[in-house]
Parts: structure tokens; sequence; C-alpha cells
């Protein structure tokens, strides 16, 4: 885990290579995370991958959220590992809900981390993020013909009630 | 569960030879019988004393609900309780439903061990549609019989939604005794009356194996003693 200054070294070395690319920085309970520009997501990344002396070689997890009340609404979370220095550094793309039934867009990491392949068409299938030159971008996880992403906050979550015999006056001849 | 115990028929002294000369007489009998020489009196008494009379309806419901055989479809964790049913401690062969078939051509009963999910409703839905007739389903536990727990988009509020369910067996899991009273409590529907009235309940009627290659116009018209 880098600390407190060295995630500022990281963010300022960042920013240098490509200007803007790094927003915000939080180092909250022992966890590093830089807030990066979607539009830079892909230079982030593979600057952490391959640049000397960060080399964060290994892509453990990808995953989105979605933050409803806050703006922007959607972010996409890539958790880094550096293998040689067993450290981990997140890195947050926050996402703007473009409306209009249309879907957030961020560069796929496919081709830098072969491995974030199911993992975003995991965030796809639940929250909608669409992932720009993903090699096969569909649902993996809900039927293919599902409408809908029911991992937001403002989806359904589903079900119904059960019938007991202190509820069954509720729904009258529920038994047809 | 109501337990019926019936006193046993008083077998002896014919069916229990007493010893070998006993033995010899009743040989000598059915080799009278089987010559056709036993006549009138004696021929009556044999004939009761060895023969069980029903109709072959009532011996064709004995015989299918004391050998249903389950198709190997585990859903959920309860299915762990039904593989458990197959042990040595539970031992469901006393009720003849032990033999679990790995294909589906080869069983009757479904158990549907567990949540199901909407993206496995086509897949149970296959395993049903080939099955043979006449097979009956049992929904274990609450996740199968409400959607349980799981009250959310992925789970299908009841499996009853798209199969005709026989029995809902209520539990989370039903511990396995649970399971073993829920195939009583189908050998018992099956030993009592046939029409368990699900295809009308379902507006299925014309889906039996024996109705489907039969021409519309000529109308349809069931077997006496059907399942429709």
């Amino acid at each position: 885990m880098p600390d407190a200054p060295g995630l500022e070294l990281i963010a300022r070395g960042l920013n240098s290579m490509a200007k803007g690319s790094v927003i915000d920085t939080s180092f909250d309970r022992e966890q590093a995370a830089l807030i990066v520009d979607p539009e830079h997501v892909l230079e982030v990344l593979s600057w952490l991958r391959d640049e000397p002396g960060q080399e964060y070689r290994f892509l453990s997890a990808v995953h989105a959220a979605d933050y409803l009340p806050a703006e922007p609404r959607f972010a996409v979370h890539y958790e880094l590992l550096s293998m040689a220095r067993v450290e981990r550094l997140r890195v947050k793309a926050l996402l703007a809900d473009p409306g209009d039934s249309e879907l957030p867009e961020i560069d796929s990491c496919v081709e830098l981390f072969p491995g974030a392949e199911f993992p975003e068409r995991e965030a796809y299938d639940f929250f909608g993020i669409v992932f720009r030159n993903h090699p096969d971008l569909r649902r993996i996880l809900m039927p293919e013909d599902y409408v809908g992403w029911p991992q937001r906050r403002d989806f359904p979550i589903g079900g119904e009630p059960v019938i007991f015999t202190h509820n069954e006056h509720e729904v009258p001849r529920w038994y047809e | 569960m109501e337990v019926r115990r019936e006193k046993l028929r008083d077998l002896s002294p014919l069916d229990q030879p007493s010893g070998p000369e006993e033995l010899r007489v009743r040989q000598l009998r059915a080799r009278d019988m089987l010559r056709g020489d036993l006549e009138g009196e004696d021929l009556q008494e044999y004939v009761e004393e060895r023969l069980l009379t029903t109709t072959l309806d009532r011996a064709q419901k004995w015989a299918r609900s004391n050998a249903m055989w389950p198709a190997t479809f585990g859903l959920a964790c309860c299915a762990i309780e039904m593989m458990a049913m197959v042990s040595a401690r539970y031992d469901t062969a006393r009720f003849g439903a032990e033999v679990f078939r790995a294909s589906p051509r080869q069983a009757d009963m479904l158990i549907l061990s567990g949540r199901v999910s909407t993206k496995m409703v086509p897949v149970i839905r296959r395993v049903y549609d080939q099955m043979l007739e006449p097979k009956w389903v049992l929904a274990m536990g609450a996740c199968s019989s409400s959607g349980g727990m799981f009250a959310n988009y992925a789970v299908v509020q009841g499996a009853d939604k798209f199969l005709p369910v026989d029995v809902h067996i209520p539990g989370c899991p039903p511990r396995t005794e649970a399971l073993i009273y829920g195939i009583l409590k189908l050998q018992r529907q099956i030993q009592g009356n046939p029409d368990l009235g699900w295809r009308r309940r379902y507006q299925a009627e014309g889906t039996e194996e024996w109705a489907r290659d039969l021409p519309v116009a000529t109308g349809a018209t069931p077997p006496a003693d059907s399942d429709a």
C-alpha cells in the first residue's frame, strides 16, 4: 500500500505524464485511491503498469458502482496490485449519467489486462456501463434478453409479497 | 403424519407350513390345482387363500406410487438434504424413491431443490418436458415454493409460475425427514386420486402425451382414467 505522500507522488507523476488525468486522491482507512478522469483511464493504467518504480502488473478486480444522489453518478473501480511489493492501489473513474436512456461509456482495458474481460462484462450487465473496444460486450450473468440494469440504485428490487395468514385478507381470492 | 397400523391377517396355518408334512400336503394340492383336478369348493378355497383381487387401475396406481424415480437435479443448498435422502441414515429405498436417474428421460419425479433463477427457468422446463409421463414435481423449500428470502429481480417467485407443482415442502432447507414426508404425501395423492386437475388449472389440456399426436378436428377424448 503506498502511504499518503507516496500516493501524492504517484498523482504528480501521472499529472506530469498526462495533464489533468488525476482529479483527486483519497487516502482513507489506509487505502490509497486515485480519482481519475475517465478519458485518461487507459493512459493512467498503462503508466501504473509499465512505469519503472510503479509496476502494478496485476489487475485484481474491476467493478462498477452507482452513487445515485451524487454527481457524477457512476464509477468504475480498478483494483491494482503490485505483486513484487504487495502494494494495492485503487483507481476510480467517475462517470456522469448521460441521461435519456443513453449509457455511460469508458474505454475498455482488456488490451492492457486481458483478465478484465469478464469483470467488464459484469459491470455492463449490472450497471449498463459501456466499455469501448471491448471484444465481446454482452450480458454475462443475467439472461440474454433481459431488459434493464438491475444493480442501479433506481432499479426496482423486484419480488412479490408472500401471502401468509396474517396478510391474506389484503389479496382477496388469491387462490384463484 | 397419520400412521396406520393394520392388524396383520392371520396367516397361519396355511401360509406358514408347520412342518414337512404340511408342506407336502400343500405341494400336492398345488399340483392338483395345476392339473385341473381340484374342483368345486376345494378350488374355491384354494384360490381365496392365495389370490388378492383388485382393479387394474388400483394396481397401476400402487405400482406408480411405490416406484418413483427422481431426476438427479440439484438447484441449491436444498440439494444437500436431497442427497442425504438416499443415504443409509434416511434411506428412501424404504419408499421406493431412491433411484436417482441421471437422465430426465428415465425419471418421473422432479425435486426442485433450491431457488429458481430466471435464467434457470428454460432449463428446468426442458428437463420437465423430457421426463416420462405421468410425472410429478416437488417444490422443496421456501425458495422454490415462493421465492423465499430471494424477493428480488433474479429469482422466480415460486416455481409454479412455470411448472405444475404437486407438493410444496416448507422449510429453509426442509429436513430430510420433511422431504420424505412430502414424498409420502405425493404417494398418497397418486394412490388416492390421479386427477390432480393441474392441466385444467394451468389451461394445459391437450398436452398429455396420448393427446399430442391426435388431430384436433376429431376432438381428443381422454381415456376414462386419464390424468387430464
